[in-house]
């Protein structure tokens, strides 16, 4: 059994159903893209692997453990729920930073309120992740006072410091001016040489390419296409495949 | 004319420090009603459960539709004219518990819609980063939420505070004696003081005054929380 498994999602809201049975497998330290058109469910996938969404059905499994059974789960214990989200770190879109704490209290809020550690060390740990994101000098300045890139990077940090199994990003920088996109982009690269394993959203083809192990395309709730990164974007073998890259291609 | 009113002026302030302690006093029941109260108001107006919120909303919109002046006729009278059971009383006591009741009602659904506003204001994904990273309920409240609330109210919950303080008059209606009767009461004829109107106009220094003090105290207080957005 790999790493980290998820097993024939389905999700709907109401009448429409946004995944339409997804499954894919993760071995420790890989990186998963997804990439696909607006409205193709990936956001839905990343929330319901973070638990902020249950799905209807369907299994989610990490070290060979099965944590989440969509058939048996739904009345799940408030405990238990935070105990399962911890396997999982989510970055939004959006940062979603807590503006009233400064970047290294952003850090520090949840070791320190889940008493993980000793508050020196949940302290040190803190600037260190502060550091590996390159923000050194600017730890003790608030979300307002920064950049939607160093904004990223907090949150990057702020993820990184419960130790996740896995970590999951949601389009990190589509809400970033493109001169932004690249510093983020680094930091997400530069953890991948760690044993961290992650899945990224994104649309940011040449990143994609670069960075991930294995590329999912996502269309209509369903994985249209699911490969490695020179499988995907030199031969692609659906119809959907092919008019989605020639379109973000064409960008 | 100044003259005179240097000579009659030791009593008349001595009344209407009596009377603008008894405005004082509603001022301070309101709020410490008022302010827990609305919070239990704004929970039953977002409750998931229709035909609480449904019920809430409407007697809030009832209660802010209709004049403050009214709603304390109503509560001071209904219970003894109508329903000859008069439960207040007929003394400053029992005016003063009915204004209180009054007001407490009133302003309880006027802060009840800021708090929803403020409560919904802070955006959803607040609350999601707290749950992805763990937290509890209560911790991302008190810890994330809170505050963002609070700073989101300050500026709308001045506002109504200080117009409470000029609402207060209005407890007259029902001879309450705030300081706008203490300042009337010379216009009658008291202490020996009678047919005079400036105890009346000079009223309004104490309302100044202390909207004033409270203005400076809320620029402060946001002042503080202006650290962040
Ligand atoms: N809470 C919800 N209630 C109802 N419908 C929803 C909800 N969340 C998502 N949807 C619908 O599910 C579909 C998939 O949405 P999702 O956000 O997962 O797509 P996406 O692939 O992330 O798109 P994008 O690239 O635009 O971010 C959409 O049609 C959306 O309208
Ligand atoms: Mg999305």
């Amino acid at each position: 059994m790999a790493f980290f498994e998820v097993n024939n999602l389905i999700k709907s809201f109401g009448k429409t159903k946004v995944l339409k049975g997804v499954s894919f497998s993760l071995e420790k330290g890989e990186v998963l893209a997804i990439i696909g058109s607006s409205g193709g469910g990936k956001t839905t996938l990343l929330r319901c692997i973070n638990f902020l969404e249950l799905a209807d059905s369907g299994t989610i499994s990490v070290g060979g453990k099965v944590l989440y059974d969509g058939t048996v789960d739904k009345k799940m214990s408030d405990t238990k729920m935070r105990e399962m989200r911890l396997h999982f770190g989510l970055v939004f879109q959006n940062f979603n930073l807590f503006p009233q704490y400064t970047a290294l209290k952003n850090v520090m809020l949840a070791p320190l309120l889940l008493k993980i550690d000793r508050e020196e060390n949940i302290a040190s740990t803190a600037r260190e992740l502060i550091d590996r994101v390159g923000l050194s000098d600017k730890a003790d300045f608030y979300p307002c006072q920064l950049s939607g890139g160093q904004q990223q990077r907090v949150a990057i940090a702020r993820a990184l410091a419960l130790k996740p199994d896995i970590l999951c990003f949601d389009e990190p920088t589509s809400a970033l001016d493109p001169e932004l996109t690249g510093e983020v982009l680094r930091v997400i690269k530069g953890l991948k040489s760690s044993d961290s394993t992650m899945v990224v959203v994104t649309h940011e083809m040449e990143f994609a390419r670069n960075v991930a192990d294995k590329i999912i395309f996502m269309a209509d709730g369903v994985i249209e296409e699911m490969g490695t990164p020179e499988q995907l974007f030199e031969h692609p073998q659906s119809e959907k495949t092919k008019a989605f890259l020639s379109r973000s291609l064409e960008r | 004319m100044i003259q005179h009113i240097a000579e009659q002026f030791p009593t008349v302030f001595a009344a209407l420090n009596v009377g603008f302690l008894q405005t004082v006093k509603l001022f301070v029941v309101t709020l410490l009603g008022a302010i827990p109260f609305g919070l239990l108001i704004s929970f039953g107006s977002m409750s998931k459960i229709k035909a609480i919120s449904a019920t809430v909303k409407t007697v809030v919109w009832i209660v802010r539709g209709s004049p403050l002046m009214i709603q304390l006729l109503i509560i001071y009278y209904f219970p003894g004219l109508v329903l000859h059971t008069p439960i207040w009383g007929s003394g400053e006591q029992g005016r003063f518990i009915a204004a209180a009741i009054a007001f407490i009602i009133n302003y309880a659904c006027y802060f009840s819609e800021i708090y929803r506003s403020g409560i919904q204001g802070v955006p959803i994904g607040q609350t999601e980063a707290g749950k992805v990273l763990g937290l509890s309920k209560s911790q991302i409240f008190f810890k994330v939420t809170l505050l963002q609330m609070i700073k989101r109210i300050m500026p709308p919950m001045a506002n109504e505070i200080i117009t409470l303080v000029k609402d207060t008059s209005l407890a007259r209606i029902i001879a309450l004696q705030e300081v706008i009767w203490a300042g009337q009461a010379f216009l009658k004829g008291s202490q020996g003081i009678s047919g005079e109107i400036w105890p009346l106009f000079f009223t309004a220094v104490y309302y100044l005054a202390f909207s004033g003090l409270l203005t400076l105290l809320f620029g402060y207080i946001e002042k503080k929380l202006s650290y962040f957005r």
